[in-house]
Order: structure tokens, then sequence, then C-alpha cells
């Protein structure tokens, strides 16, 4: 049995998965990326050949992707996290036209086609308000773990509104909030909503097709779940998968490798 | 009997407060962080400033608030933006300015002023903190530095590093990559610097350069900051002495209290 990799390295967090050839996964590791990238990218993979008791030489093609992809010094090549997380995105749902990625520090909206080759997409490159970053200010803000901000924010009646644009500036906004007695569930509510907002802003600019796949990090976040569906008017496909949703995109093209390699098309037929 | 007149700038990151006597001479001046309790902020750097001038709070006939939480704060007779408490700062400092830059905590203010410290035209950037103090300050947070370490740490550098500085969270992983390839803090900081003043410049072209300039705001008590701007410029600046320049606004507000007081003393008169 042979296997592919798909390592995805993020802002924050570097993911590996392993496919089997029936394209099923049977491993997944998950590690912060931190300062030393390649050791990352290595330990997350290791860590994915320990839990699927895969040795490192069945593993016959790797693929890197995510802002950190050059520093896989394993991988046999590099794929954009756009088009790894259309493919994992589509693989998972396969009548997904538009995928919304939410990562630590940027948010991608992407369009695909029925077979999971991107059409359009675009994404907040100048910018980190809109992403998992103004979560986390809100999270040291109010000194809440990352988990719980999304129960924590469900239980919200009346949500503030959040005015400032700029992550660094949320912080200092949030606590002034609490310093003028709203309730932290209240104040957390609102700062999904102007995440989903935002978020919402950008699935229009690449043009919103439905089925919609909610990726990435922050798609395990039930408050940002419900305030993007509710931003949109629509539904979204969440999988259990969505945070590894890039390294499964890349792990795909690797075993695209391995079986074009087995069945080479031949050319001068 | 001498009186005074008193200027609170509540800004966003700091609040000061200014005493003036009536030949318009600064007899005390302190700042506290603005924090959440905006009210208090200004009673305690009032408190602190009247202290530090001996003068007793009975004595200050008028009083001036400014800054972007003037209206929250009730001890003020009257309230100013910051704009015009700059102008009204900046010219009594130095007469010739027709341009300001104010750099502060959370904001970035260019204004160009007409005949008598009047504001013709301004532009700001508080939407971004990237053009702002929050920027240098989380940069020397990312690597372990205090605002205060912000200027000495400068003035050591040699060369600065390209930063790109269009966001202040983007910017950490900037400098993590250059510390992990062995760039010397001091260097980064020094990068982060040129890149703000990179951003302020645009700013001021918006509001059509014209000297003198005067800088003024939290962030131009960092040594090198006013060097930098010169270098982009390539013109001469302004910049009050010491923590002086951090007051400014808080200055222009104790002016326009004592303009007030004579308006109303001219008026009572009539």
């Amino acid at each position: 049995m042979a296997y592919a990799a798909g390592v995805d390295v993020g802002s924050t967090q570097t993911k590996a998965v392993l496919v089997d050839e029936g394209r099923r996964i049977v491993a997944r590791a998950l590690t912060m990326t931190g300062a030393n990238v390649i050791r990352a990218a290595e330990e997350a993979f290791q860590e994915a050949l320990r839990g699927g008791d895969v040795r490192e030489e069945e593993v016959e093609y790797v693929v890197g992707t995510g802002y950190g992809r050059y520093k896989v010094t394993f991988g046999n090549t590099q794929v954009t996290e756009i088009s790894c997380h259309g493919r994992g995105a589509v693989h998972m749902f396969p009548a997904t036209r538009t995928v919304v990625d939410m990562g630590g520090q940027d948010t991608k909206a992407i369009r695909v086609s029925p077979v999971g080759e991107i059409v359009d997409f675009c994404m907040n490159d100048k910018c980190a308000a809109g992403t998992g970053r103004f979560l986390g200010a809100a999270s040291s803000a109010l000194d809440i773990p990352l988990d719980q901000l999304g129960p924590t924010a469900l239980r919200g009646q009346k949500p503030v509104k959040i005015s400032t644009t700029c992550t660094v500036f949320a912080e200092s906004e949030v606590l002034s909030w609490l310093g003028k007695g709203k309730k932290i569930e209240d104040i957390l509510l609102g700062v999904h909503q102007s995440i989903a907002g935002r978020s919402t802003g950008l699935l229009r600019r690449v043009g919103l097709e439905e089925e919609i796949t909610f990726t990435g990090g922050v798609a395990r976040n039930v408050a940002m779940i419900e305030t993007l569906q509710e931003s949109l008017g629509l539904r979204v496909n969440v999988s259990e998968e969505s945070h590894y949703m890039g390294a499964l995109g890349a792990a795909l093209f690797a075993l695209d490798h391995i079986l074009a390699a087995r069945h080479p098309i031949r050319q001068d037929a | 009997m001498t009186t005074f007149t008193a200027g609170i700038d509540v800004g966003s990151t700091y609040t000061k407060a200014i005493v003036l006597d009536d030949e318009l001479r600064i007899v005390g001046r302190a700042l506290r962080p603005t924090g959440f309790k905006l009210t208090q902020a200004a009673e305690e750097s009032l408190t602190a400033a009247l202290a530090s001038a001996g003068v007793d709070r009975t004595a200050v006939r008028y009083t001036v608030a400014t800054g972007f939480g003037r209206h929250q704060v009730g001890l003020s007779d009257v309230q100013v933006t910051d704009l015009t408490a700059a102008a009204r700062g900046a010219t009594h400092l130095f007469p010739g300015t027709r341009t300001i830059l104010d750099v502060g905590g959370q904001t970035m203010k260019a204004s160009r002023l007409g005949p008598g410290a009047k504001v013709k035209s301004f532009r700001l950037n508080d939407k971004c903190a990237a053009g702002t103090g929050a920027f240098l300050e989380k940069t020397a947070r990312y690597m372990g530095f205090a605002t205060e370490e912000i200027g000495p740490l400068v003035a050591t550098s040699k060369d600065a590093i390209a930063i790109s500085g269009v966001c202040a969270v983007f910017a950490e992983s900037e400098v993590i990559n250059h510390l992990s390839q062995g760039v010397a803090p001091a260097d980064i900081m020094h990068g982060a610097v040129v890149s703000l003043v990179g951003r302020s410049v645009q700013l001021l072209k918006r509001v059509g350069m014209e000297p003198e300039f005067t800088l003024v705001g939290g962030i131009l008590r960092f040594e090198r900051m006013a060097t930098v701007v010169r270098d982009q410029l390539q013109a001469d600046v302004n910049v009050a002495p010491g923590d002086l320049v951090q007051f400014t606004a808080a200055l222009g507000a104790a002016l326009l209290g004592r303009r007030r007081l004579q308006q109303l003393g001219a008026a009572a008169v009539a």
C-alpha cells in the first residue's frame, strides 16, 4: 500500500495529513508553526506517520502547502494553499462552489469549478482585520481560551457593535466595552459578527455561489459558523476535517502524482 | 494674584495635563495612562500637574480638554479638537509652523495651517495601527522590549532592515523571520520606524507640504524619529525639546484657555 502526504505550514499552525490509495485519511497531525518553520513541518509529518503507523518510505509523494510550503524540505513539490483548500473542500463536499477559509492571519474566499479547480479567489493580503487574529485579540483581552470563545459568544443576547477595523485596536475596544459594563458574551458575539461581516464582503467580491464550504482553523468555532450563516443568509458546510482541509488537499494532489506515475499518459500513441 | 489655566489632552494611550501661568509659562505638567476610566485619568493627570506646579486647584480659572476622550472629561470648561489644540501649541513653540505631523499611540494626523493657527486641511489615520505608535509598540513587544526601550534601542541601530509595515499584525511574522536570520533587534526596530515614517510622509503629502514642519505627539519622543522624518522629507523639522513634544496639544489647550479667559474678562469690562 502506498501513501501520500500533505503538509500545510500555516501562519499559526502546521498540519499534516496522510491518505491511502483509496483517498481515505489514515492520519492527521497538528503542531504550532513557531519560529522554526522547517522543524514544525518535520514534526507534523513525523507525528502523522506515527499516528497512522506508516513508515516514512511507504509515503511515495509529499506536497507542501501554506505560507511556509517552501520550508517543507522533505516535500516533493509545492501547491498553493488556495488550490489545496479548494481541492479538500470539494473532496469532502462535492457540490462546493465557494470556499471560505479562515486561518490565523488570513481569510480567503475561493470560487471553485465542479472538479475542484480554482476559478477565482480573493484574500486579505494587506490587513489582518477579519481574520482569526481578531479572535486571538479578543481571547487575550478577555482572558478566555480560544476554544471557549464560540460557546461563550452563543450565549450573547445583545451583541455590541465593534467599530474598529484594525485587530490591534480591537483589543482595546473589547476592553473598553468591558469597562462600560457589557457582558462578555455580548462583546464576543459582536466580535464574531464583525468578522462574519468582513468575510461576507470578501465572499461577495469573489462571487457567491452555493454550496459554500467553510474551512480553516476558525471553522471549528461554533459561533463563527452561526454568525457567518446569519450574515450570508445561507447554510455553510463544515466538516470535521475543516482544520485539515489544506493538508488534505495537498495529500490528494500528492496522490494524483503517485497514480499518474503508475499510469503514464503516452504522448506518442 | 496669579491666575492659571489648564489643558488636558485625553489621548488614545496617554492623558496629558499642563498648567500655565498668566505669562504663558509652563509651571506644571504630568501624564497618566488613559486606560478605560477617562474621567479618572484626566482627574489624576491634572492633580499631578497641579502638584508639580505647587498650584491650588482653585487658582485655575479655565480648563480646556482636548483629545479623543475630551467629551468624557467632566472637569473642563470647554472642549476643542486635538487638531486645533495641536495647531495652537505648535505655533506657540514654533511660530513659523505651517504643517504639523502628530503621531500618537493609536492615531496619525497631518494638518496644514493657515494664518492665526487655523487648520486649513487635515488627514487622519485612525483605522489601522500600521501608521501609529501601536505599530512600534507591537514590534517592540514581539522582540521582548518595552515601549520606553524603543528610543534607546533604535539609537544603537547601524542600519535599518526593510519592514513592509502594511499591517501591525503581519509585522509579527516578519519580525520573527528577521530575528531567526540573526538580524539585530535594533535594526528591526529602526526598520519599523522608517516604515512608520514612510506612511506619515504619504499622509503629509495629501494635506500639502508647506514648511515649516512641526512634529508633535508621544511617538516623537523617540529620539531617532525626528532624524528619520527629516531624511525622508528632505526638509528641516521642528521638534519640541524632551517630553514637551508629547504635551504639545495639552499646551495648546491651556493656551486657548488663557485666550478665552481674556475674552471673558474683556466682555465683563465692556
